[in-house]
Formats: structure tokens, sequence, C-alpha cells
């Protein structure tokens, strides 16, 4: 895992970076025993993912459930310090800052989250859950001023103004989840990290939340780490889209040359699995369905993690650790049997 | 949860506002055990208030024509050792009653709920230790622990509300320690923490507003505990001191010598200590029944 990212940092050095991932890996340690506890056992939960995301993209995070993705979301937010690796944010190695040092750009990088009915604490009206952040961090000291922007905000988000003095519970999910975007822009952040952001919502919901997140990027020239399972609003909305297995990336590329050209057996596989809008095409393609059940992240397999369940698995892939390498310009995949 | 979305006007969402005697009414008819607790908690805080205005005599002033009068037209609940109308100092004892109770449950409440919070909160090895000091001071039966405090810190009521509300400290911190690290779980505490703010306004602001049910339900509990203790250090002669009207001093003075010759000395501030107790337990009680969302029908 160390020469590729290498040669990715520097490729990408030349574009604007915005954030660096460098070799992250976040274990869990498992232990057992009521009075002295042992450590049993490590949940390999994120382990080496290195990516960059461009000033102003929209990078897809894309796997199954326990793949990781989550993990390397709040690994970037600092909710959790990873066990190694680097997080680089405009310069500046997140990995080496305290507490403290860390506070001041916590502001640039905010997170909107899957649930819309946790994510919002139930005792404060929406007016002081997406005043306060501005409060504390000084940017709106003046009361009147904040109320202001509080509106201005709720409607930028797509909700009426009356709405500062409702609480969560008197809102709709969808409505929820747009107050909970309003307190993610309201310390004019440069990076979100929208975890499922929409993934908890009705279908004719997800299209306006994902509406408002497209045209909240153009106005306000945000950079996206989009996470989601669901691909077919990956593919809408990303410029490009990582896949994760088991705490690894599997493939990297722009998104329409991914799905339009996935080279990793598990990217077929997952695009496989999207069903396509017309009934008779659908009827006749083709499904590649995985076998097995995914691994346990304790015990991940030697070599290549997908092995065991890899229709292209050859003798060597038990072995050696494929390296993400740019097969073609831009499409970086972990696979020896990919030409 | 079905309204469609962006800006429907708020009239229709918000549930029609009842009159606040109609929901007394409806609570009243849920919890009638509740409701009686509830009375007697009022009416013993109408007792202390008002004690100066209601009470027939000076709580303090001896009489020595009236020494152990029964109970009676002129004093109806009679009168003790030294000629002092019972009921007026049963009154008055409301007053030292109450605010023994609420201090220490308040204080005790409050302290546990922080620290219970910030332990849930900070986690690892902080946890442990605090909860093991925490175990440390359980392992003292609450009377005991009040007794030795009071035996550090000497007699008289400031410290006896200092005796009563340390053994209150850790009994709360635990129970709200548990709902606490359910909490902490929640993503909005991870926003929080995401939008950068500080332990103190996490732990205040963020979490110990919504472990809010436990705290209420253990806080009514104390006071009425926090009565029963403060008899009891009465009684025992640590507690507070005469000539201060206090139901524990009160029956301690009775029960001794006049038990059997004139019964109405102790079994009258007997009765209030009880039924404050019981009062104060019931109306916990049903305020645990309207705060659990699993035992409440709406």
């Amino acid at each position: 895992m160390s020469a590729a990212p290498d040669i990715r940092a520097r490729a990408a050095t030349s574009e604007d970076v915005l954030v660096e991932v460098k070799g992250l890996k976040k274990h869990f340690p498992v232990t057992q025993g009521l009075f002295v506890q042992r450590v049993i056992g490590q949940v390999k939960a994120v382990d080496g993912v290195s990516f960059t995301i461009r000033r102003g993209e929209t990078l897809g995070l894309v796997g199954e459930s326990g793949c990781g993705k989550t993990t390397t979301g709040r690994c970037i937010l600092q909710l959790e310090r990873p066990t190694a690796g680097e997080i680089v944010f405009d310069g500046v190695n997140l990995e080496k800052l305290s507490e403290k040092e860390l506070s001041p750009l916590r502001r640039k990088i905010q997170v909107i989250f899957q649930d819309p009915y946790s994510s919002l604490n139930p005792r404060m009206k929406v007016g002081e859950i997406i005043g306060e952040p501005m409060k504390v961090h000084g940017v709106q000291p003046d009361p009147g001023k904040r109320q202001q922007r509080v509106a201005e905000l709720l409607s930028v988000c797509g909700l009426n103004p009356k709405f500062a003095d409702r609480y969560p519970h008197e809102m709709s999910g969808g409505q929820r989840q747009r107050v909970g975007i309003a307190r993610a822009l309201s310390l004019d952040p440069e990076f979100i990290i929208c975890d499922e952001a929409v993934s908890a919502l009705d279908v004719s919901i997800q299209a306006q939340v994902i509406n408002l997140l497209e045209d909240l990027r153009e106005q306000f020239g945000l950079t996206y780490l989009f996470i989601a399972h669901d691909l077919s609003v990956v593919h809408h909305l990303c410029n490009r889209v990582a896949v994760m297995y088991l705490g690894k990336v599997v493939e990297l590329a722009e998104s329409d040359e991914l799905f339009d050209n996935p080279l990793h057996p598990y990217t077929q596989a997952l695009l496989s699995a999207v069903p396509i809008p017309d009934p008779t095409i659908e009827k006749t393609r083709a499904h590649q369905t995985l076998q097995g059940e995914v691994p346990s992240p304790m015990k991940p397999p030697s070599g290549c993690v997908f092995h065991p369940r890899c229709p292209m698995a050859v003798e060597s892939c038990k072995a050696g650790i494929p390296e993400l390498i740019e097969k073609r310009p831009g499409h970086w995949v972990a696979c020896t049997e990919v030409s | 949860m079905s309204t469609p979305e962006i800006a429907v006007d708020s009239a229709e969402l918000v549930p029609p506002k009842r009159s606040l005697a109609e929901q007394l009414w409806s609570l009243c008819r849920r919890q009638p055990l509740g409701a009686a607790g509830g009375l007697v908690v009022v009416a013993m805080i109408a007792m202390a208030v008002f004690a100066n205005v209601i009470s027939p005599y000076d709580p303090e002033a001896n009489s020595f024509e009236h020494m152990l009068s029964p109970p009676g037209a002129d004093f109806w609940l009679g009168t003790d050792q030294f000629g002092r109308d019972i009921m007026t100092r049963i009154i008055y004892g409301a007053r030292t009653a109450l605010f023994v109770g609420f201090t220490a449950a308040v204080v005790g409440a409050t302290a546990g709920l922080v620290l219970g919070v910030a332990s849930a909160y900070f986690g690892g090895k902080f946890d442990l230790f605090f909860q093991r000091v925490m175990d440390v001071f359980m392992a003292f039966p609450l009377i005991i622990m009040a007794l030795a405090v009071v035996a550090i810190l000497g007699p008289g009521t400031q410290n006896v509300i200092i005796a009563i509300t340390l053994p209150f400290i850790p009994q709360c911190a635990r129970v709200v320690r548990s709902s606490a690290l359910s909490i902490r779980e929640i993503p909005y505490v991870d926003a929080a923490r995401a939008l950068g703010y500080g332990h103190a306004r996490i732990i205040l602001r963020h979490m110990a507003p919504n472990v809010v049910a436990p705290y209420l339900i253990m806080l009514t509990s104390f006071v009425g505990q926090a009565i029963l203790l403060e008899a009891s250090l009465s009684y025992l002669g640590l507690g507070v001191q005469e000539p201060t009207p206090a139901w524990g001093l009160m029956l301690q003075g009775g029960a001794e010598e006049y038990a059997e010759s004139a019964p109405w000395v102790p079994v009258f501030p007997g009765l209030a200590i009880t039924l404050a107790v019981f009062g104060f337990n019931l109306f916990g009680d049903a305020l645990r029944d309207l705060l659990d969302p699993k035992l409440r029908s709406r």
C-alpha cells in the first residue's frame, strides 16, 4: 500500500487538493474478560485507505454495510482518532493537532447525518440548533443578526423561516434533514461530509434533498464527500467515486468511467445489482450475484480481501495484497487480474 | 410525518391546546395516587410558605400553664412538655423539612446529573475511575454516611444539608450515567462535536437536558428521602437544634418520655413525617410513569 498513494499524491498536488487521506487505518480493539480485559483481536474497520478530494469536487464513497465508509467519514471529521495514517485538510495535517487547535478547523469541515430524527437535539428549537454554532465560534455574536442569518439559512434550505420557533419533533423527516443541512452551512464550511444523507428519506424527498445539495454546491462552492450505498444517487451527484470493500478502496475513477466501465470484479457485481428501470431489459439482463458472506473485518482473508467471493480469483490472490494502481488514466483499481 | 415538504403553515401541525385546568383534570384521572401525592406536596408547600399566617401560636414561645395539654379546642393537636402548640410547630416544621429536603435534593441530584453525564461523555479511564469512587461512596448506608459527615462538621441546619446532599450525588450520578451512555451514541452529540463545541457545552446543553426524566424522578424521591433523613438526624440529636421546630426533633422530645402519658406529643410529628414522605414518593412514582413514554397512553 505504499507506492500507489505516493504517486497519486504527486499527481494530485498539481490540482487544487482540499482533502487528502493517506494510508488511513482505524482498528477497534475487541476485548474479552470480566476483570482483566484482554485484547483478543482488532476490527479493521478501515485498513489503509488513501484518496484525495479536489476543491469543488464531489467524491462518492460506496460499498456495502460495514465496509468502513462511515468510519472513514468519522475519521476525517476527527470524531474518531485514526489508528494510523494522515488526513490533510487544506495543507494542514489534522492528526498532529490537539483538540483545541482543531476547533477553528472544525468550522470548515461539516457533516450531514443519515438519520434526520436523531441528528437534531430534541430539546432545542430549530433556530437555536442553527444559531448555536455561530454563537460558539463568535461568527455572529449579535443575537438579532444571528436570527436574521438563521432565517436566511432556513430559506436557502427551502424551509419557511418561521420554522425557527419549532421543535424538531414538529417536523417531517425531510424538513428535519433540511435543518441538518442548514446547521452544517451555518459556519460557511468548505467541505461537507454527507454520511448517507438521503438514505433515510422517502424517494420523492430524496430527490428534493439531492437537488438542494447540488444547488448549495453551486451557490457556496462546496466540496462534498458523499457516503452512500445507493449507486444511482452517487452516479447522479458525484464527479468521482471510490468503491470500498472490507476497509479498503478497491476501485476509484471518474463517475461515468466507473459506471460505464467497472474494472474491479466487486464493482462489477455491485453495479449489476442496480435495477434498470426498464422491465424488458431488466428481465433479460444477467445478474452477477456474489457467493458467500462478507468476511469478518476481525479476520480478513489473506491477500486480496475479496478473493473468497471473487469470480476471477486465482491462486496468487490468496498471497499478495493488490495495490491500488492506475490501470487507465484516472482509473485506479486494486486487482492483479485486471489489465 | 407524512406532511408534504416545505413550508406547511404551522397552525395545522400543532395539536390543539387544552386549558391548564383540563390538562390537570385528565392527569388526576389517569394518576389518582400521584394526584393525591401531589396534593400532599402542594399542601406542605403552602403550609411552609404561609406558616406565620395560618399557625395559631408562636412556635418557640414556652407556656408553663399549658404544659402537655391534650388535644382540645384551644390546642387542636395538644402541647408539648414546654407548653408549645404542636400544630404550630408541625406547620413551622414543614418549613425546615422542605428547606432541607429541597436544598439537599436539588443540589445532590444536580451535582449527580452533571457528574454522571460528564462521566458518560468522557468515558474510558476517567469513567472507570469516577465510577469506582462512586462505588466507595455508595458502599456506606445513607444514614451512616450522613452521620459521619455530621460527626465531622458538627450539627446545625447547614451541615445537615451537606450531610444529606453528599450521599445523594453518587446515587443520581449512577442512574444518570446509564441514560447518558446511550445519549452519547446519538448523532446530535456527534454533530455537536463536529461543530467544535466545548466539552462543557456538550455536557450541559446537549446531553444533560436529554436525561431530564431520570433526573426528575431521582429529584422527587430524594426530597422524600431527605425529609426522612433530616428527621432521623434530628431525632439522633445530630440534626437541626432546639428550639427550631423540626419534626424529627419533636418526635425525639416526645418519644422518650411521653409515649404513654402524652401520646399526642410523638404521634402527630410522626404522622407528619410519614405523610410527607409518602406524598413525595407517590408524586415521584406518578412522575416516572408520566415521563416514561412506554407507559404513557396518548
